[in-house]
């Protein structure tokens, strides 16, 4: 943390750090200081007047059946896009650690999606799944599967995961690969010589070692479906239809830029801000960790 | 490996040929749609294979943009988000890697503080406040500017702990020996930091290049002026109109233009980009 050798005065250091200051405190922390202060408000829809109401806004949100919905569609969904993208990510690393030509071919392919902007990917997998020219949809109905994400929910969410978790193939796909390629090839081989096939190696040496790595990653997959996944439900669902993708993200948005309900809108953002710093003090942990071990 | 089993590496790349062709699917189908003529998108399935209206559909939505959709075209679009972009990204390591210096090479009162406040940015994505920092904007009178557009989103923890990071590994000899030889901060910082964290920068380049393509819910908020939408976020607008009246040969081929820059940027520096992606979690 220390250097040694620093050099002297404070108004060089002051003047180079101004403008990161100045830009956090105008656009982060003042505005989430007026989320708090607003999240305790009730307004009426024209502005004309303000009363301060403490915690109402909160209880009033963890009655409103809406929003527990909205929890428990977030948690169906990051758990569905964790759960796909880990799983799909560990299979592919797993078989590029393991081929010697062409790792770097694969590797070009697989990564791809990750620079495709969310709203991007969310249409691209709309058009896949279009219930009028969908490729996907068009296949389905050939095996009797009726296809239409704008009429059942369950169908619209099992199609917003498949688009996000697409996304974050590239990325979980390279942590794994890396932290596979940091395993010692001497354990590998010790256990190859004590006669223990693929399939043993990986489920008793590789996977124990690797779970710093696929701790870490399900925290970054779970903030990422959290957080980051607002353009795909736009462009797909919009929370629709009837509320089944509703995520609390989108919900934030819904609510207070469309519905202009101020007060509980704030609320939410500050339940989220809640949510984000657990989460992030999580992930400094886990950090932590995987540098003390790695 | 001490061991040979062809069965098993023959596996390993038919699994891995099998993902790569899962993962490039949508894209090759909508690159393929993007060149047909109107009536064959229309009815499903969509074509596999190129058609003869590349040029027609692109043309078109380049110069013209949707009419059904009344969007204006998606040439301007595309210059919008590439100033956007490189705005946000040569923003952010410019201002990061001046207060990283600040925090590392001097002592002064409150530095802890500093860092911590500017540690505290990487918890706030901008979807979480987005009422509040849309109505600072509005004060500010930077909606539909380049400004709002960039300005707000230059603040970064992730950067500056970065070049923190990096700066601590640099050896104390070199501030030594700069300060022997006569040179101030400014001087060590031009001739000596800068050059050494050039790989840095440009990992970290090539990753918030794509970040600041990519936005979209902040220009969708600031901007409601059509002259000055990014091509990421225009998109949604065209494909709700499409529900009604689809024109899906356009919109294929501006997805195609709105995600071909990063995806091209990604490939071309992907040692760069592996590293960067790497670093920034560290």
């Amino acid at each position: 943390m220390h250097k040694n050798v620093t050099f002297k005065g404070w108004l060089l250091p002051a003047l180079l750090l101004v403008p990161q200051l100045a830009v956090t405190f105008v656009f982060f922390l003042w505005p989430a200081g007026q989320a708090l202060w607003q999240s305790m408000l009730v307004e009426d829809p024209f502005g004309l007047s303000t009363q301060f109401v403490w915690f109402e806004n909160f209880q009033a949100l963890f009655h409103s059946p809406e929003y527990l919905h909205s929890l428990k569609v977030t948690v169906v969904f990051s758990l569905g896009v964790a759960a796909l993208g880990l799983g799909v990510a560990l299979l592919l690393a797993a078989m590029a650690d393991h081929v010697l030509r062409g790792r770097f071919v694969y590797q070009t392919f697989l990564i791809w999606p990750y620079a495709v902007a969310p709203a991007i990917a969310g249409v691209l997998w709309l058009f896949m799944f279009s219930p009028a020219v969908g490729v996907v949809a068009w296949l389905l109905g050939k095996v009797g599967i009726a296809w239409n994400h704008q009429i059942w929910g369950n169908q619209a969410m099992l199609l917003v995961v498949i688009a996000a978790a697409w996304k974050q193939v590239s990325y979980n796909f390279l942590f794994f690969l890396a932290g596979m390629q940091a395993i010692p090839r001497s354990l590998v081989e010790a256990a190859a010589i004590d006669g223990a096939g693929p399939g043993k190696r990986f489920w008793t040496i590789v996977f124990p070692l690797l779970s710093p790595t696929t701790f870490f990653l399900l925290v970054v997959n779970v903030v990422y479906a959290f957080f980051e996944t607002f353009g795909i439900i736009d462009a797909v669902t919009r929370g629709g239809p009837a509320q089944a993708t509703n995520i609390l993200v989108y919900k934030v948005y819904a609510d207070g830029f469309v519905g202009l309900n101020l007060g509980s809108s704030a609320a939410q953002s500050v339940v989220l801000m809640g949510i984000v710093v657990l989460l992030t003090a999580v992930q400094f942990r886990l950090v932590e960790r995987r540098v003390q071990y790695g | 490996m001490v061991e040979n089993r062809p069965l098993y590496t023959l596996m390993a790349h038919l699994v891995l040929i099998l993902g790569v062709v899962l993962v490039m699917l949508p894209i090759y189908v909508v690159f393929m749609a993007s060149t047909q003529a109107p009536a064959d998108v229309l009815r499903a399935p969509v074509p596999m294979l190129p058609g003869a209206h590349v040029l027609d559909n692109y043309g078109a939505v380049l110069g013209r943009g949707l009419e059904r959709a009344s969007s204006g075209p998606v040439g301007p679009m595309m210059l919008n988000s590439l100033v956007m972009a490189l705005g946000i990204a040569v923003g952010k390591i410019a201002i990061s890697i001046l207060s990283a210096y600040a925090i590392v090479y001097f002592r002064f009162p409150l530095r802890m503080t500093a860092f911590w406040i500017i540690f505290m940015t990487l918890m706030l994505p901008v979807e979480v406040r987005i009422l509040p920092t849309y109505r600072v904007a509005a004060q500010l009178g930077i909606l539909n500017s380049y400004t709002g557009l960039i300005l707000p989103l230059i603040a970064s923890a992730t950067a500056t702990f970065l070049f923190r990071q990096f700066f601590l590994t640099i050896p104390d000899e070199l501030a030594e020996a700069a300060r022997v030889d006569g040179a101030g901060p400014v001087r060590f910082f031009k001739d000596i930091v800068l050059p050494l964290s050039r790989t840095n920068i440009a990992a970290l380049f090539v990753i918030l290049f794509i970040y600041g393509w990519n936005q979209y819910l902040w220009p969708l908020l600031i901007t409601t002026d059509p002259s000055m939408n990014t091509i990421v976020m225009a998109i949604q607008r065209m494909s709700v109109a499409a529900e009604n009246e689809p024109e899906w040969h356009h919109i294929t081929a501006v997805a195609i233009l709105a995600l071909l820059p990063p995806v091209v940027v990604v490939v071309a520096m992907q040692r760069l980009f592996v590293r960067g992606l790497i670093e920034t979690e560290k």
